[in-house]
């Protein structure tokens, strides 16, 4: 009987949403990970188990290795020592494995780098034509609906260097998005953005993570850890000092470094 | 009725029409004043008489030099383009049989339709071109050499504009992949290939272009079986090429240094392979930074081309100086020279005109 419960209940939800994955099962593993960049150690014994779904924020002081770990998921860099599991798969130097990780995990850069000789409808529409091999009229359409979904349809023909900062990181969600990613990384996003645009950008964000994508966002944007995230993690110096869900992590932090660091940041 | 918006006026008449952009250009300031009037006096004193030479007293018609100046009012006043037009076979076609000729008219339309296709976007139909424009070479290759029905004729039959075109063309159309390839190359993280890159440009850049086409017409053959024969247009080609090739890498190298990381690293994470990301995103925009020195470098392609005349091939250069020692035209070099300049001269004006086009084309900035 429970069995057969189980099976029904597989099937219901596969048509519902095709990529829907259970609450528990762990997404990303990292486990004793270190990085060197050169001879300095930039990651120190990194271990994080992350479930599906989950919305994690990271911060800590500039040079502490956030940027980097997330940076390690998609392998922009190689860890040394230590392993780590996507998706069930291990990030090693085969460049299949890689690529294809790549194109299972969205990610959003402080700096947006979309490509400025493309237009935007191209930008969005550029990996589903050469990763996943859509015809370009299908590829359009999934591009304007996400185009859609982070409100600037109308700027489908533009290019990048014709919008503002915030439009330029919306678009550069989008253009993730279109993979249908189940992870996705950012990285900063709203760093370099002036402050009227903040706003946009997190609102976006913030309706995605209700959709139930599982999130990894490295920002200084404590609002938004708030209000988003199961858990804050606190970085310094390469290791992960301290984590915790948004409310005891802002109000009862244990350790030393992360009461100076809150103290420093929640100052102004 | 006062109001404390101010309403848009038209700009004072002195900002505006010709008035205003002479005195604003020409006129602005004493020194500015000065050199205009320079500048005038200079251009009045040097293309009245320039123009009477060339074209108001030339001479067209006449069957040599004595008959030519027989017919100016002051002897050797005037050009004489008579010359040029009795020799134009001989500078268009070089040594190529008279009765072939067709053959040679046939390739330079070819080449203006594949010219079109490769450089005109726009055109419908493109992709048809463009394979026309990639079948081109081998067309044209047997149509200028014959076989397979068509009469042979050895390639030091070949000469004048058609030799400048078929280096030219050649050169620019193979050195841009090769230069290409040699720059990713050099770029590239695996040691082994990268110092393989760097020592072939080190190499050609730092041996002159004559040098390198000596080593094609003597020493090519030590490296080959004895009794091959290895066509010397063939080994000037392949040396022109790989000149240029050399020099293409480096200014495409300075493109690939101005993408910011950022476009790789999104690129990569998006899974684009090495080849999709740098075909897609990496190349396109490297280029398009480097289409002043890429076009740069054709030119120079293009003019160096007259250097053959060294191993005994004769471009129009070549023609000309050949012409000059015919006793029945001698001491015309002025026309010569003249007319071989004017034709380098448009078509290198001709790229650099495109390359601009090209860049703004290609610019996505309002």
């Amino acid at each position: 009987m429970p069995e057969k419960r189980k099976h029904k209940k597989k099937s219901t939800s596969k048509k519902r949403l095709p990529r829907k994955i259970e609450k528990s099962k762990t997404i990303i593993e990292i486990s004793e990970m270190h990085k060197w960049f050169g001879s300095f150690h930039v990651l120190k014994d990194i271990n994080l188990r992350i479930s599906a779904g989950e919305k994690i924020v990271i911060c800590g002081p500039s040079g502490s290795g956030k940027s980097t770990l997330i940076r390690c998921i998609n392998r922009l860099e190689e860890h040394q020592r230590g392993q780590i599991f996507v998706d069930g798969m291990e990030l090693t130097d085969d460049l299949k494995g890689i690529e294809l990780v790549r194109s299972e995990v969205g990610m959003v850069f402080q700096q947006f780098n979309l490509f400025p000789h493309l237009t935007v409808l191209e930008n969005c529409s550029l990996a589903l034509v050469w990763v996943r091999n859509l015809p370009k009229s299908e590829a359009e359409d999934i591009a304007l609906k996400y185009l859609e979904r982070v409100k600037i349809p109308e700027q489908a023909q533009k290019y990048p260097g014709q919008l503002s900062g915030g439009q330029q990181q919306r678009v550069a969600i989008a253009r993730s998005l279109c993979m249908n990613p189940k992870i996705m990384l950012f990285d900063e996003p709203t760093s370099a953005l002036d402050p009227e645009m903040i706003k946009e950008v997190l609102d976006v964000m913030i309706e995605l993570a209700e959709t139930g994508m599982t999130m990894l966002v490295v920002t200084h944007e404590m609002g938004f850890a708030t209000a988003v995230a199961d858990r804050v993690i606190f970085m310094d110096d390469g290791q992960i000092i301290e984590q915790n869900n948004p409310k005891d992590f802002f109000e009862k932090p244990k350790h030393k470094r992360t009461k100076l660091f809150l103290s420093q940041i929640l100052a102004h | 009725m006062n109001n404390f918006e101010h309403q848009s006026l038209p700009p004072p008449r002195s900002e505006i029409g010709l008035l205003g952009w002479l005195r604003k250009n020409l006129f602005s300031s004493l020194s500015n004043t000065i050199l205009t009037v320079v500048a005038i006096g200079f251009l009045l004193w040097l293309l009245p008489p320039l123009f009477e030479w060339a074209i108001l007293d030339s001479i067209w018609m006449a069957d040599s030099r004595k008959e030519c100046w027989a017919k100016m009012e002051v002897p050797e006043g005037a050009a004489c383009w008579a010359f040029i037009k009795d020799r134009l076979g001989l500078f268009v076609y070089g040594f190529y049989p008279m009765d072939q000729r067709w053959r040679v008219d046939l390739s330079f339309i070819l080449l203006i339709c594949a010219i079109f296709c490769v450089l005109y976007e726009k055109l419908p139909g493109r992709k048809f071109g463009l394979m026309f424009a990639i079948a081109f070479p081998f067309i044209t290759g047997w149509l200028l050499i014959g076989g397979l029905g068509l009469e042979l004729i050895e390639t030091d039959k070949f000469g004048g504009i058609m030799l400048t075109l078929i280096i030219g063309v050649t050169g620019i159309s193979f050195s841009l992949p090769i230069g290409i390839i040699l720059a990713l190359g050099r770029r590239s993280n695996m040691p082994v290939l990268k110092s393989l890159c760097v020592m072939f440009i080190e190499f050609i850049r730092g041996v002159p272009l004559i040098a390198l086409l000596f080593i094609a017409s003597t020493m090519l053959n030590f490296f080959l079986p004895p009794g091959t024969q290895f066509d010397l247009l063939m080994r000037v080609l392949i040396m022109v090429t790989l000149f240029s090739a050399a020099y293409i890498a480096e200014v495409v190298r300075g493109g690939l240094q101005g993408i910011p990381t950022g476009q790789y690293e999104a690129a990569d994470a998006l899974g684009l392979t090495y080849f999709k990301a740098h075909w897609l995103i990496i190349l396109p925009q490297a280029l398009k930074i480097s289409i002043p020195g890429i076009v740069n470098t054709f030119i120079g392609l293009y003019k160096d081309t007259t250097l053959v005349i060294i191993i005994g091939l004769l471009d129009p250069l070549g023609i000309g100086r050949a012409s000059l020692s015919d006793a029945v035209w001698a001491g015309l070099a002025k026309e010569v020279y003249l007319f071989v300049a004017i034709f380098f001269f448009i078509c290198c004006f001709a790229m650099s005109r495109y390359s601009l086009w090209l860049e703004k084309r290609l610019s996505t900035e309002n």
